[in-house]
């Protein structure tokens, strides 16, 4: 067992691991955090995608260990707040970007993340291949494409250029 | 995954050290093929030392007329550096191309290369530019390095810190992407080098790994245009077959990669 120390969604953990155990069982299963999902198990799916110090990355292809003084964000963290949605969630929400919403948590993460990246400048064959990483098995995709580009544009409006550092 | 004790390194002597006093020990960088590797209990290293915060070996920098791209930079630096995309924008390109958003923010040029996978894309840009993989201890040519799949001619404990790139007068990288892996099925470089050779790299094809495709380098060293290649192929003995493709698939995909990085070459 190793004692690791990160930040998650802002708060400062801690905890005592197992070396080899992956990110993603660290914050679902000792955090409680169950937002992030394990799809594949095979890193191809993207269901597990959080943000490790600003950069989206798959959770399930990870040691914990890996992040000892990083700084994570999870679906959780996104939200301004309790009663408000992220614009990025509230433009899946909008633009029926999801069905069973399994894969949901890992499109927004990596969507807020291309947006920062591209500033607001996407448009529809660059997110088709930004999200290259990330499947659905429900919406064919269009409805996922039309959210983010609806989200970038309004982010982009907005100047809320890093959605992530809330 | 099997247990495993994990240390992160803070410089390369410390993770020789580290190494030098494991029982089965593996280096790790970005760990995205090596993690789901463990996971699926394909390999059980005792330890994994971890080289991807080691200062001296992130970085992109130039060296008189080399490029030299620091061992645990990730595929995604390597992607936006600015420096790169002036100086060899045909290797920028090529890290934007490599699996997908997520594993280009944590994988790294060192692991790509020393995994020697056959059908990852760095290993043709190393063989096209004639890059030198420089070590802990040594410096070796990419004609010396790959050795077979998954085979290089790394020592057991020999630690990649940095690849010298030098800089081309001009290349191109064509990749036909595996569509669900988006690994290449088959990826050509084609390089004019500064002294006017012309070097041709084929990645996700050979039996072997990558490998020069010399009829081409020759033809494309006396007439370079497409003509040039007209009547040439590779031998569909040499090339991979599994799921994905049979041999002369993908002997047939090499011969029009090469032309498509040839076009875009010459179109500048």
């Amino acid at each position: 067992m190793t004692q690791i120390s990160m930040t998650v969604n802002g708060k400062a953990v801690s905890a005592n691991v197992e070396d080899r155990t992956l990110l993603v069982t660290f914050i679902r299963e000792h955090l409680g955090l169950t937002g992030t999902h394990v799809g594949c198990e095979t890193s191809q799916c993207g269901a597990c995608t959080v943000h490790v110090d600003g950069a989206a990355m798959k959770s399930c292809s990870m040691l914990a260990l890996m992040a000892e003084g990083a700084s994570i964000t999870t679906i959780e963290g996104l939200a301004p707040g309790d009663d408000q949605l992220h614009p990025v969630q509230e433009a899946f929400r909008e633009h029926h970007g999801l069905q069973c919403g399994f894969c949901t948590p890992g499109m927004i993460m990596a969507a807020t993340d291309m947006i920062r990246r591209y500033e607001g400048k996407l448009d529809e064959d660059t997110i088709r291949e930004q999200l290259e990483g990330n499947l659905c098995r429900c919406t064919g995709y269009h409805n996922i494409v039309k959210a983010i580009a609806a989200a970038s544009e309004t982010m982009a409006a907005s100047g809320a250029s890093d959605p992530t550092s809330a | 995954m099997y247990d495993v004790s994990y240390h992160r390194a803070r410089t390369v002597p410390d993770a020789l050290e580290t190494r030098s006093q494991g029982d089965d020990p593996t280096y790790v960088a970005g760990g995205q093929t090596l993690i789901p590797t463990m996971k699926a209990r394909l390999a059980a290293p005792s330890e994994l030392i971890d080289v991807s915060k080691i200062e001296d070996l992130i970085g992109v920098c130039e060296e008189g007329s080399q490029v030299i791209v620091g061992a645990s930079t990730t595929h995604a630096a390597v992607n936006s550096s600015e420096l790169l995309s002036r100086r060899i924008p045909s290797l920028s390109a090529l890290a934007g191309q490599i699996g997908d958003p997520m594993v280009r923010h944590r994988g790294t040029m060192g692991g790509s290369v020393a995994n020697n996978d056959p059908s990852a894309d760095y290993p043709a840009a190393v063989m096209a530019l004639g890059a030198t993989v420089r070590t802990d201890r040594r410096e070796i040519s990419a004609d010396e390095f790959f050795v077979d799949l998954f085979e290089t001619a790394l020592e057991e404990d020999e630690l990649i810190t940095a690849i010298a790139y030098p800089v081309p007068k001009r290349a191109t990288y064509a990749k036909f992407p595996n569509p669900a892996s988006r690994y290449a099925m088959v990826g050509v470089m084609v390089a004019e080098l500064e002294d006017g050779l012309v070097r041709v790299a084929v990645t996700g094809a050979g039996s072997s790994g990558v490998f020069r495709w010399t009829d081409a380098e020759t033809a494309l060293s006396e007439t370079m245009d497409a003509s040039a290649l007209k009547e040439l192929s590779v031998d569909a003995d040499d090339m991979l077959e599994d799921l994905h493709g049979s041999a002369d698939y993908r002997a047939h995909l090499v011969a029009v990669m090469t032309r498509r990085a040839l076009q875009s070459l010459l179109a500048g």
